[in-house]
């Protein structure tokens, strides 16, 4: 399982309801579901994953995120995840209040924007920068939105969530390994991963 | 197994099976009329099913596969030696199959009102010696559910592991989750609604019409003589057209004609389209009854899952379940579209109730739900491998 994953899964306590947002074929779920006794949700958009999330016994429904979680009744979930998606929602903030409202807690991941590589390239080469980790041509990425660990940190902030915990990662796209970083983490992290709360501001 | 298991050529066969008959409210079992919902009463019923597969010691892996409105109990394998037609669900029933009768004993019964060997409009009448006819109650689904549950009770399954069934028998499903929610552990209703729309009620009109208007219907009156063979086949003919898709009528049949070089400048059929349905039409005939057509069609139309559970509030009604559903759609399907399936899902959504949805990209309109599917076989494998392992893990 990929190392934000990992992160995201010890951040989670036995016997859970989970929701996960662009479940893809459920391989968090799926994990949830072994190793943590909980019991999970996915939403996905891809028709063939969401197939695939069914096959292997998993509470899948195809829909868009952003419409299908309106549905659910507030404090459904224990925690609601968004990983490694935010940068493609068109609204982010009704996302994460919505989140927040079905969830007691929510988990966000995202490729940090602000990595040192991308900086040099755009900073030498004059380039958007393309990445392991943002394998994208400006014309043909899905990632509308450039978030950085510092700017989703005064987002959370402005928005009055609550950050109850949060890892600044080093792992490479898609691998299975990784480290936690705690020196120059907007510089040097690949991925940010963040444990949020509704916060008083947000309780109606 | 039988001699057509190897030239099942999509999987292994549950082989010949044979119908049986339970029968109940007769002299046999404790006399109770069964009261309807219109607030007639009827008895003695006899349901015609069949089964396949072994029910398990703890008896957990039982499932009720619901037929849709033309459907019959034989849903898979094949009746004798010379009969070459499968039942209905062949592709999906059978050793390894979606529903894999190497794992769960399944139910199929013929619904009440129909007329396959269940208790019907063609039926006699204890009474009168003679066939029912329109003295036949109307019925309902709630009402089919409710003689199935006799039916489950009969086989001594306490507990169904699943109610699977598409269209019409999809509204079973949604019934039998919403009446009986302590007995079925999940719920598959496929290509269907929580309701028949205006939209349905109109198409099932114009067909009911079709054989109100045929001079051998005779109000009803018609066993032991003509039959209102053409009335029936032109019911048919309407539904074979709601049942597929403009894609579908443009790759089949496209504007080709049937067997002739040029147009007849007749009212023949010219047309492969028109051939196709004149065919659908004149098969039909020889295996159903006009007025099970009439009465099944009705019982289809009255169907309104919130109105009978939940005060006129779907998200009402589906409060009541507690199983776990796997809801399906098809892209193609305009009969039964994705919204009215995602109505669903919003309703047990609003409840919390644990329920997958996935629409299937398919261009055969509504019968996709009963054509072989690998997409709809995983699914459905997935969801029974599931609850089945959640039934037993319960235990343990």
């Amino acid at each position: 399982m990929r190392f934000d994953l990992q992160i995201i899964a010890s951040w989670i306590e036995n016997g859970s309801r989970v929701l996960d947002l662009g479940c893809g074929q459920g391989d968090l779920l799926e994990y949830l579901r072994g190793e943590k006794n909980a019991r999970g949700t996915g939403i996905e958009i891809d028709g063939e994953k969401v197939q695939a999330g069914i096959s292997r016994g998993l509470s899948v429904l195809q829909g868009d995120i952003g419409e299908e979680i309106k549905d659910y009744p507030r404090d459904m979930f224990d925690y609601v995840i968004l990983s490694q998606t935010l940068q493609q929602v068109y609204d982010p903030l009704a996302l994460i209040r919505e989140m927040l409202r079905v969830g007691r807690k929510g988990i966000v991941s995202f490729p940090n924007f602000s990595h040192y590589r991308g900086r040099l390239q755009l900073l030498f080469s004059g380039v958007a920068p393309m990445t392991r980790e943002l394998p994208y041509q400006w014309y043909d990425t899905p990632n509308i939105r450039v978030i950085t660990i510092r700017d989703f940190t005064r987002f959370c902030a402005a928005g009055g969530f609550v950050i109850l915990q949060s890892a600044a990662i080093k792992t490479y796209y898609k691998e299975e390994t990784g480290e936690v970083l705690r020196f120059l983490p907007n510089l040097r992290a690949s991925y940010g991963v963040f444990l949020l709360e509704r916060g008083a501001r947000n309780e109606n | 197994m039988s001699e057509y298991t190897e030239s099942e050529a999509a999987g292994q066969t549950v082989g010949q099976t044979r119908k049986r008959f339970f029968t109940f409210g007769d002299e046999a079992s404790p006399f109770a009329p069964f009261a309807l919902e219109s607030g007639a009463s009827l008895a003695p019923i006899t349901l015609a099913y069949e089964t396949y597969g072994v029910l398990s010691e703890a008896r957990d892996n039982a499932i009720y596969v619901a037929h849709a409105l033309t459907g019959d109990s034989h849903a898979a394998g094949y009746y004798s030696g010379e009969d070459q037609r499968p039942g209905w669900w062949e592709s999906m029933i059978g050793p390894g199959k979606g529903i894999d009768t190497d794992k769960y004993f399944v139910i199929c019964a013929n619904v009440l009102g129909g007329c396959m060997g269940s208790t019907g409009p063609g039926s006699i009448d204890p009474a009168t010696g003679a066939p029912y006819g329109l003295s036949f109650p109307v019925v309902t689904i709630g009402d089919m559910v409710r003689a199935q549950r006799r039916l489950i009770d009969h086989l001594g399954v306490d507990k169904l592991l699943a109610v699977i069934g598409g269209s019409m028998g999809g509204m079973q499903v949604l019934e039998w989750a919403t009446r009986y929610p302590g007995r079925v552990r999940a719920a598959v209703p496929l290509a269907t609604s929580a309701r028949h729309t205006a939209l349905h009620i109109a198409f099932h009109e114009v067909a009911r019409q079709a054989i109100l208007a045929d001079p051998d219907w005779n109000g009803g009156d018609y066993y032991g003589r003509a039959n209102p063979v053409h009335g029936l086949a032109v019911a048919r003919m309407i539904g074979h057209i709601t049942y597929l898709s403009d894609e579908a009528m443009r790759h089949k049949f496209g504007r080709k004609l049937q067997d002739k070089e040029a147009k007849s400048f007749s009212f023949d059929a010219d047309f492969q389209v028109e051939s196709y349905l004149r065919y659908q039409g004149q098969k039909f005939v020889d295996r159903f009854d006009a007025n099970s057509f009439l009465y099944i069609t009705r019982a289809a139309d009255y169907f309104d899952l919130a109105e009978v559970h939940g005060q006129g509030s779907l998200a009402g009604a589906m409060a009541k379940t507690e199983c776990d559903f796997l809801i399906v759609s098809f892209t193609s399907d305009w009969l039964y579209p994705t919204y009215q399936s995602k109505e669903l899902l919003k309703a047990l959504k609003k409840n919390g109730r644990e329920a997958s949805f996935a629409e299937i990209d398919a261009k055969w309109g509504h019968d996709a739900f009963l054509l072989p599917s690998p997409a709809l076989t995983e699914l459905i494998r997935g969801h029974l491998d599931k609850n089945l392992a959640r039934a037993r893990a319960g235990r343990g």
